[in-house]
């Protein structure tokens, strides 16, 4: 897993949803790449197709509350989400991201000091975000030992394939 | 110790656990919904072979009940197949119900358990004093494949709810006046225990109203204390032998709310928020809030209590021309008790869409799916944009009675003049 992330910001609001993140109408949908199509179709139709590779989101609190899909974080990621910044996150969804190997970080206060289109530096290691215009710096949240666990062994399908011993 | 905290113990071999804790713990029922093939395909990807306990795990097929598409179908084609592969014993196919409706009256949920779920309403079965958790493909792969789950012993708040409800004023509207007040992350990573003389003498389908949509307040899971109506019901149906948990005296909540349940009027969620909650009197006050579609289903709304308030308030009468009600029993157990007291027929009679039992429209899968720029009472649990069909569609959650007598007039009402 890479410890310092770089990525252009993309900004959402507080409580999106999984509902937001990706609507109830794809979700019988499996091939990956077709569910990173509708990324946040909820929020705007018009994020998913202009994303910028490696991107970040920047959200307001309760992000990826509501519903338990796992479609939510399989669709940021395969639209090219590099992390997640937000005031908080739900349990679930929380869970399920880090399984995948996608880092969010808790950062209180980032959603009203970061601006759309600018650039973040994310320090995982050291819990730190730096908008990179401003050179301003942030504290945030360290991830926990055992997410940062998963998340070191790029998510939770290698760690269980390394405990029971199956090879890649 | 909290009860809740006995369960982690009592399922991860530990004499005591605290909050903060990471335990590895049995799960004692491991349920996966039709929206997760990805299950099958993680459990795979991890090196899977066989379920861990064939007796445990089961499917329940109720989001896309019956298959709706080619894509739906599909995948309830290779859930069957992994299902028989693994000669699952319990199996509950397009023709049974919402999981949380078809898991307790199939037995498998009862008090002390662990019952993980990949559902978010999961939350729903500490009605019965089980800890109930929704998860993620991922996660419930690796409890197909070891039986067991990490989890974060939480924080527990204690929501006390006292008093009689007055006419009118149902479980749904006790919720919701919890979720306006605590917000919709007032409990994140964290349970909630209801208490108080409310939840003593609160029936079943009660219960599982209020612990089902602890969730929208954030909660990891929900808990209720059973009561003799707890009992009666597990004991007839329970399939494994269980032991009812019960928390310390001297134990201390993290934060305590108190509700005073006898001074509640009937509420709304608002669009779009679940805790955009108001009372219904000041959303009509000055204005009337015409409606397209009155919905009656889901885990949280589609019980017989929610069925037969609504044959109550609709019996011999029509909705008007133009509106529609879409009714969706919870199970086929719900539909069958609802047909034989005749409030099937009394629905039909007032105009209602009956369809079958399972999620239906309220998220937005089927059966009842919203246009843009129309209005929806619903006594289900979401009213995200979006959540039963266009984005710009807006949903009102309310209890069924409120539901009832709102599309018989075709406008927002208060359910207490039909009552």
């Amino acid at each position: 897993m890479k410890k310092e992330i770089t990525g252009k910001v993309t900004i959402v609001g507080n409580n999106i949803d999984t509902d937001q993140i990706y609507p109830g109408c794809f979700l019988a949908i499996t091939d990956e790449k077709e569910i990173g199509s509708h990324c946040l179709a909820g929020v705007d139709e018009n994020i998913a197709p202009n994303f910028p590779k490696g991107g970040v989101i920047v959200a307001g609190t309760n992000f990826g509350c509501g519903s338990s899909r796992e479609h939510a974080p399989i669709a940021l990621l395969n639209m090219g989400v590099s992390a997640v910044v937000a005031d908080s996150f739900a349990r679930i969804f929380f869970r399920n991201s880090i399984n995948l190997g996608l880092p969010l970080i808790v950062c209180k206060g980032i959603s009203k000091r970061v601006k759309d289109g600018q650039t973040l530096l994310i320090d995982l290691e050291n819990g730190t975000v730096t908008i990179k215009e401003t050179n301003e710096k942030l504290c945030c949240d360290k991830l926990g030992d055992q997410a940062m666990k998963i998340l070191e062994a790029g998510g939770i399908k290698p760690m269980m394939r390394a405990r029971f011993g199956k090879s890649e | 110790m909290h009860a809740l905290e006995k369960i982690f113990a009592k399922n991860s071999g530990r004499e005591q656990v605290t909050a903060g804790e990471i335990v590895t713990a049995k799960v004692d029922f491991a349920e996966i919904n039709d929206l997760y093939l990805q299950t099958v395909y993680s459990f795979y990807e991890i090196g899977g072979d066989k379920v861990w306990d064939s007796e445990k795990a089961a499917f329940v097929f109720d989001h896309y009940a019956p298959a709706p598409d080619i894509k739906s179908a599909a995948n309830h084609a290779e859930m069957r197949e992994f299902a028989k592969k693994n000669n699952l014993r319990f199996h509950f196919d397009t023709n049974c119900g919402v999981c949380h409706q078809v898991m307790p009256e199939a037995g498998v949920i009862y008090p002390g358990m662990i019952v993980v779920a990949t559902d978010s309403h999961t939350t729903t079965h500490g009605a019965f004093g089980a800890m109930g958790t929704g998860c993620g493909a991922t996660d419930m792969a690796t409890i197909l494949m070891t039986g067991e789950l990490w989890f974060r012993i939480p924080e527990i708040i204690e929501v006390r709810l006292e008093g009689n409800a007055p006419k009118g004023v149902y479980p749904k509207d006790v919720i919701l006046s919890v979720l306006g007040k605590l917000k919709a992350d007032g409990a994140v990573y964290k349970a909630i225990d209801f208490t108080g003389s409310y939840v003593d003498s609160l029936n079943v389908a009660g219960r599982m109203v209020i612990c089902n949509m602890a969730v929208e307040i954030g909660a990891k899971t929900a808990y209720m204390q059973p009561n003799k109506d707890v009992l009666n019901y597990v004991s007839e149906r329970a399939v494994r032998p269980y032991d009812v948990q019960y928390t310390d005296p001297d134990f201390k909540y993290e934060e305590s709310y108190v509700f005073d349940v006898s001074v509640l009027e009937p509420l709304l969620a608002c669009p779009h928020s679940v805790d955009n909650v108001d009372t219904l009197a000041n959303v009509i006050k000055g204005k009337t809030v015409e409606l397209a579609q009155g919905y009656i289903g889901s885990c949280t709304g589609g019980r017989e209590e929610d069925i037969a308030v609504a044959a109550e308030i609709l019996r011999g009468k029509k909705i008007p021309k133009y509106t529609r009600l879409v009714v969706v029993p919870a199970s086929n157990e719900v539909m069958q008790l609802c047909l034989e007291k005749g409030y099937i027929g009394d629905l039909i009679n007032a105009g209602a869409t009956i369809t079958t039992p399972g999620c239906g429209a309220c998220l937005g899968a089927h059966e009842g799916i919203l246009a843009p720029g129309e209005v929806c009472i619903s006594s289900t649990n979401r009213n995200f944009p979006g959540r039963m069909g266009s984005t710009k569609a807006e949903i009102y959650l309310a209890s069924p009675a409120t539901v009832a007598a709102s599309i018989l007039n075709g406008k927002i009402t208060d359910p207490r003049d039909y009552v």
